[in-house]
């Protein structure tokens, strides 16, 4: 690794990266590889924007008064950590990123259906991040990513408007992205790309886009009905007039209930296509784990209500949701078998992805299981508003979404950047970053538990050490989240060239040399195997 | 391979599909994904309308009474001619009727324009009897007569609804406009042959949905209960 | 899409239609029938929404994936609405016990 500087500077082959000089061939690109990288730092910054947001409330939590900031502020630290972090990094990083690098490489094409719908979605995202910015530096919003009325509505000061202005730009570049990749899976196959052929990360991407092209516009809608309430000081969910704030509710989870699928979807097919490749074996129940992801899409939109259950909801309509919350769970339970039989005799290698891919599955049931005692109605009354629901949601979208990106990232970066890593520092980050995510999250179930509740700024003194001991966990993985950063950043410059298959996994993005020449493919490729044609006798690339 | 069609091939055909039958298939494809996102987004607020016109359907009831009928009827009309003489115009591209083609977009916004001139006259009339929320709230005489028996607050929330969606609806109107004010200057430069007009297309499926949006907001709105 | 040409006189019979589906919804609505006001000027308003739906945005020749989606699209509207308004219809049917009143005592023990 540290004597690439002294090897001869070979002169690249043409491909994406060098093909074009310059800030305009940039930020006019039309490439689907580009603009994925312009995704790829932008959700970067956004991801320590968000992150520099949990730091400063870990730090002030280490007290049971609270260390740092005023309790107003830290309503708006809060707030703006999930914001950030669920709009800006969560539900763009893997469709944004990876989505757009790899959709058209895995279907054989040579690019999206809309490539300038697809630059014309990171400009609304950007736009949408400065509205959010602008909200952030002008006071902040101190309502919880939530925005509940009629606090956020009527009673709040804050800039509501702004950041709603902020969400609802956003939601654009959602629906635009998912309205590409649903049309280029459908329309854009390569000849003998038959459905069932399609690497299970396609199905995840095409059940993503879904949810997006279905769920996103109503969130539009709730965040532009609730924009003119704050405005005009009148509107329909607040009280005042015989409104009546839970219709504000129903309209808000509608979408982000699905929008929690849209995170976890894209990281599941992730982690399918990584423990197949160090597996060195198809994925078990390749048909059974597709539609899993359909029906998780489908399902996931009958939910909503088990965010509400202990608003004044109707008890009846609790019930069904109660209901159909434990079904939605039987398909994700259905991909962890899947994965774990995939394992099963398998040919296993611990690189740097597999060691992601393995903590997303345990970390994903944890999250996943302890989703069933909130689903319960009983038992969602005791932890309701604790940091029990903190701690599973970040079990998920941390233990989860985050490893599953993380994961990816390291697995294509060769194809992407055409450099690899060192896979050395690599599993010592990811097991770094796999111990400081326990350590943070895992007291915070215990805490929720015993009855701390979310939200607040202060806590009873007998929660100090378990806050502690979180808060300690947070730094832990704020290192381990840097080591990535820093070697992936040397790489681009200092790692060795990366062969066109150094994993020697399955699919055409692999059939391409690292990186790809802007236009994919020398000829479009012709399939004629099915997904995940591993043999096992196969020795694990490199 | 004909000319015409090789002439399209080349000058139509973007780089990322095969041939035109692929891309005009994802263009449509598009639209109509775009449109089910438009389903969702008024949607939305339909939803809410149908709980709050449940809950105070008497408020809803007087608050419609105050709109004019004839002219809500008239302007349905007036928008319905507009999706006709659009459906001519993705017909007269398709018969390569290059005049026929700009006649008929020109006599869609003209329509189109008719039936803004239309709300923005309600609009003002809204103004003038005070009912607008917020702004201008304070209904008096006959109009206070009519609200009082529903809840002069649930009245109010009628005629949000009636402003978000109509407000809504025109918006999505006047970015129709201006498509039609596109295709009417590319038609006119020759871009659309009968083997290559999908933009037309494209716009009217819009334009069509737009119209769709106001036959519900008509009866929605207009149309509440018996009247008189 | 590649679709048949339609005819200039199948248009402007659907749009005669549509006028008088718009005629009749208005006077409808000067005829009081209690609820049924509304069931009829939904069920015309839904007519009026297929006929443009099938004829003028050419629904009629498009291929089945259009169908589904503009399908699924209406049905997952329906769901939205079906769902919420679960809430609101059921939400006061839970009965309160009798021996709840405030100002009476309990007459059992």
């Amino acid at each position: 690794m540290s004597t690439a500087t002294l090897e001869p500077r070979v002169r690249a082959r043409r491909n994406y990266l060098n093909a074009d000089y310059g800030w305009k061939s940039w930020l006019f690109t039309l490439d689907h590889k580009r603009i994925a990288l312009l995704y790829m730092v932008s959700v970067t910054f956004f991801f320590i924007i968000g992150g520099s947001f949990a730091v400063l409330m870990r730090i002030h939590l280490v007290e049971p008064q609270g260390l740092l900031v005023q309790p107003e502020t830290y309503n708006k630290l809060f707030t703006l950590h999930g914001v950030v972090m669920i709009f800006f990094f969560l539900i763009p990083s893997i469709p944004a990123v990876l989505g757009n690098f790899l959709v058209p490489l895995m279907v054989g094409a040579r690019d999206l259906a809309f490539p300038r719908l697809n630059l014309l979605s990171w400009y609304i995202y950007i736009v949408g991040g400065l509205f959010t910015l602008y909200s952030a530096i002008a006071g902040g919003v101190d309502t919880g990513w939530t925005f509940y009325t009629p606090y956020s509505s009527t009673y709040s000061n804050t800039q509501v408007t702004a950041v709603a202005i902020g969400v609802f730009i956003t939601g654009f570049s959602s629906i635009l992205t998912g309205l590409n990749f649903i049309v280029t899976i459908h329309k854009m196959r390569a000849p003998g790309l038959t459905w069932f052929r399609m690497p299970l990360f396609l199905w995840a991407m095409y059940a993503t886009s879904i949810i997006m092209v279905l769920g996103t516009p109503v969130l539009a809608i709730t965040v532009f009905l609730l924009a003119l309430e704050h405005l005009f000081h009148v509107g329909i969910f607040s009280p005042a007039l015989g409104g009546d704030p839970l219709l504000f509710q129903h309209l808000f989870w509608f979408y982000s209930h699905p929008a929690v699928y849209i995170m976890i979807l894209p990281a599941m097919g992730v982690v399918s296509e990584i423990i197949a490749c160090f597996s060195r074996k198809r994925i078990f129940g390749y048909k059974i784990v597709a539609f899993s992801s359909v029906a998780i899409a489908v399902l996931g939109f009958l939910v909503w209500g088990h965010h509400m259950f202990v608003t004044g909801q109707s008890v009846y309509a609790g019930l069904i949701f109660s209901m159909l919350s434990f079904l939605v769970a039987i398909p994700s339970a259905i991909k962890v078998f899947n994965w774990t039989s995939t394992l099963y005799k398998g040919s296993i290698s611990y690189e740097a992805p597999m060691l992601y891919a393995l903590g997303f599955i345990g970390l994903f049931t944890m999250g996943g299981l302890t989703g069933l005692f909130l689903a319960s109605l009983a038992t969602d009354v005791h932890l309701n508003g604790t940091y029990f629901i903190v701690a599973h949601f970040h079990y998920i979208m941390v233990g989860g979404a985050v490893m599953g990106y993380l994961g990816g990232i390291h697995f294509w970066w060769p194809k992407i950047s055409g450099r690899k890593y060192p896979n050395m520092w690599a599993g010592i980050a990811a097991v770094i970053i796999f111990i400081g995510f326990n350590l943070t999250f895992f007291p915070q179930f215990i805490l929720g538990y015993l009855g701390m509740p979310r939200r607040y700024a202060f806590y009873p003194a007998e929660f100090q050490v378990l806050n502690v001991m979180s808060s300690a966990g947070a730094t832990v993985l704020g290192v381990g989240y840097l080591i990535p950063l820093i070697y992936l950043i040397w790489s681009m410059r200092y790692g060795p060239i990366a062969e066109p298959n150094p994993w020697g996994a399955t699919g055409l993005e692999w059939t391409t040399s690292s990186p790809p020449p802007t236009e994919n493919f020398a000829e479009i490729p012709v399939v004629t195997q099915e997904a995940y044609a591993y043999a096992p006798e196969e020795a694990a690339g490199d | 391979m004909t000319d015409a069609e090789a002439h399209a091939q080349h000058a139509g055909l973007a780089h990322q599909f095969e041939d035109l039958e692929q891309q005009q298939d994802s263009d449509f494809l598009g639209i109509w994904l775009f449109l089910v996102t438009e389903i969702m987004f008024f949607g939305g607020v339909f939803a809410a309308y149908a709980i709050y016109r449940w809950l105070y359907f008497a408020a809803f009831e007087g608050g419609s009474h105050i709109l004019d009928v004839r002219l809500g009827a008239a302007n349905t009309i007036v928008l319905l001619g507009s999706s006709l003489t659009m459906a001519l115009s993705v017909r007269s591209a398709q018969t390569g009727n290059r005049r026929a083609l700009v006649m008929f977009l020109i006599a869609t916004m003209i329509l189109g324009g008719i039936f803004l001139g239309v709300k923005a006259f309600e609009y003002n009339q809204k103004f003038v009897e005070h009912v607008v929320p917020s702004l201008d709230w304070a209904p008096e005489g006959q109009t206070l007569a009519r609200l009082a028996p529903g809840g002069l607050d649930h009245a109010q929330l009628y005629f949000f609804f009636y402003f978000a969606m109509t407000g809504l609806h025109a918006l999505h109107m006047i970015i129709g406009m201006g498509l039609l004010l596109w295709l009417v200057l590319r038609a006119r430069k020759d871009a659309f042959t009968p083997h290559y007009f999908a933009p037309v297309e494209v716009v009217g499926l819009y334009w069509h949905f737009v119209d769709i949006v106001w036959i519900f907001l008509f009866p929605l709105l207009y149309l509440i209960g018996g009247r008189y | 899409m590649p679709h048949p040409i339609v005819p200039q006189k199948t248009y402007v019979i659907v749009f005669l239609c549509l006028i008088g589906l718009t005629i009749l919804t208005t006077a409808i609505a000067f005829v009081d029938l209690g609820p049924f006001n509304t069931v009829a000027a939904l069920a015309i308003a839904f007519s009026k929404m297929l006929l443009v739906i099938l004829f003028f945005m050419g629904v009629r020749h498009s291929s089945g994936l259009v169908r589904i989606i503009l399908v699924a699209g209406f049905f997952w509207l329906a769901l939205l609405i079906a769902f919420t308004m679960s809430d609101y219809r059921t939400r006061f049917w839970t009965p309160a016990p009798d021996s709840w009143s405030i100002t009476a005592p309990p007459t059992h023990p």
